[in-house]
């Protein structure tokens, strides 16, 4: 792999072991896909977990003196002083939180702590060279802007946020970002929910391809990001494309650069509903709601605030989103709606974090397919379904 | 007679191992650090031990986060595979691999897939890009 004089140099060691251990691992990757060469990266996002392999790996990289070229935005951990208001945090895990935003803080890390950094706080633009890891971020940065991104995994992207470089390899070139499976949408996709849906699906029919979707209309930026959080979690799909709606797909032959589809797929209403049953728990009584797998956006909580006003909702509701949101509801009034129905908001928190280890063996409603997949780990149960009738759900303890 | 198969190199290193095939992906994280064995519900490996294993399988599969940490969590209990042996090599697989030293080749010889099954012994030496039936 041929490197420029500063990225030898760099591997060399001259930035410090930090930089060269980021350098050898960027290198290695290059090799890996058979990169011919580097490419600076202008955004960076990182999958901050508070995992341990996370706290081990950024605690390795700052010790060592790395600090980020290109400043990365950072996942959510858990909002301890939220958490220590509404049950008893075990000290441990608080350790951990306080080590991991220490550890990021030192590497230059701007601490947003917020899965949906390309809404509002690292949006990039068409053709922009990124590396962004999170799995709703790589699909929706790709797809929607146009940005060129690998499935970066947390670390890797970690290291191109330190060396400001990553490979020219993959989903940067133009021929890895064409379409290969034209995928036939027979389906109203009336809800946001629905792209969830085949989000989920999709990957069964498409695999490891890139696929392009033909007949859906005006998706909303939910949906968009419904749609990618789920096909990075039913699949691998860091890229995709919708004829007339994303920016590389004006036209079917634009999508498919050409050339003919390697395959064509029809998905239709019976395989949405077939996947809805496959990704919930037995309906009947809840023991709370979750939201915000992604984050919720300002119009998902005030869907939420709208149907709780006034009201008082059976079992628990929390909604997980980023501080800026969480302000934004603060300050329209949303959040004491919430509040007074029986809720909470969020802010800076994921669901697969142990902050949420009283929920542990209860069964919940949740919007987000994602959400209930990676709770498995956590003794979790989720009746998945639309955010409305997931409210509905909490107002009435039960979900017929 | 030993059968070797040419292949290339992820994340460097060598070891031996009985083949498991996984007809479906793989998460590392759904594999439960303490046995070994696949937790997700209808996986083709569900409750079957990867550990000490020579893991092929089709892709990776699971957020950015959840493969580095599936394998660190393996590798601490002792219950990581012994190398994997992957078709289609995504960057989260493969950066997670490479940072938690987990041998990881793809591109095998032609004829490896139709040969060997479950229960053979193989030995993947990453670096050499060979994968010898034993």
């Amino acid at each position: 792999m041929h490197l420029t004089a500063d990225e030898q140099a760099m591997l060399d060691g001259r930035d410090g072991p930090g930089a060269q251990l980021a350098m050898r691992v960027q290198v290695a990757i290059g090799e890996a896909f058979d990169a011919p060469y580097m490419v600076p990266v202008e955004r960076t996002h990182v999958a901050l977990s508070n995992q341990e392999a996370d706290l081990w790996f950024a605690e390795k990289l700052a010790a060592a003196g790395a600090v980020c070229r290109v400043r990365p935005t950072v996942n959510p951990s858990f909002n301890w002083k939220q958490f220590s208001a509404i049950t008893d945090l075990d000290p441990a895990d608080l350790e951990t939180v306080k080590r991991t935003h220490d550890a990021y803080l030192k590497l230059g890390a701007i601490m947003t702590y917020n899965c949906t950094p390309y809404l509002e706080a690292n949006v990039p633009v068409f053709g922009q060279v990124i590396a962004f890891s999170e799995s709703s971020a790589t699909p929706y940065v790709n797809s929607v802007y146009g940005a060129r991104t690998n499935r970066e995994s947390a670390q890797s992207a970690l290291t191109a946020a330190i060396t400001g470089v990553a490979p020219y390899y993959g989903f940067l070139l133009d021929e890895n970002r064409r379409g290969q499976v034209l995928v036939h949408v027979d389906a109203p996709m009336a809800t946001d929910f629905d792209y969830q849906l085949l989000g989920y699906f999709t990957p069964r029919q498409t695999g490891f391809q890139v696929p392009v979707f033909d007949g859906l209309h005006h998706p909303s930026r939910e949906a968009l990001m419904n749609l990618g959080a789920e096909l990075n979690t039913g699949g691998n799909v860091a890229i995709y494309h919708i004829v007339g709606v994303t920016p590389e797909a004006p036209t079917v032959e634009a999508a498919f650069q050409g050339r003919a589809p390697e395959r064509e797929v029809t998905i239709t209403q019976a395989d949405l509903d077939w996947m809805r049953e496959e990704l919930t728990d037995p309906y009947g009584p809840v023991d709370f709601a979750l939201f915000g797998c992604p984050h919720l956006t300002i119009r998902q909580v005030t869907t939420v605030a709208d149907l709780v006003r006034g009201r008082r909702l059976a079992v628990p509701l929390y909604i997980m989103t980023s501080s800026l949101t969480y302000s934004l509801a603060e300050k329209m009034g949303y959040l004491e709606d919430i509040r007074a129905a029986g809720g909470e908001i969020f802010a800076d928190t994921c669901m697969d974090q142990p902050c949420w280890k009283f929920l542990a063996g209860k069964k919940g409603v949740t919007e987000s397919p994602k959400c209930a997949y990676y709770t498995k780990r956590r003794n979790m149960s989720f009746v998945v379904t639309e955010l409305e009738r997931a409210v509905q759900a909490a107002l009435e303890g039960e979900i017929r | 007679m030993a059968r070797t198969f040419t292949c290339h190199k992820i994340a460097d290193g060598a070891a031996t191992g009985q083949v498991l095939f996984s007809r479906d992906d793989i998460c590392f994280y759904l594999v439960d650090p303490a046995t070994g064995c696949v937790i997700e519900d209808h996986h083709a490996l569900f409750g079957q031990s990867i550990a000490g294993k020579v893991l092929v399988f089709p892709n990776g599969k699971g957020s950015s986060v959840v493969q580095a940490d599936g394998m660190y969590q393996l590798a601490k209990t002792g219950m990581a595979p012994a190398a994997m042996i992957v078709r289609n090599a995504d960057t989260t697989l493969a950066a997670s691999a490479i940072i938690m030293e987990f041998p990881l080749v793809d591109r095998l010889e032609e004829g490896f897939y139709e040969t060997v099954s479950d229960g053979q012994v193989v030995r993947v030496d990453a670096g050499a890009g060979q994968v010898e039936v034993l």
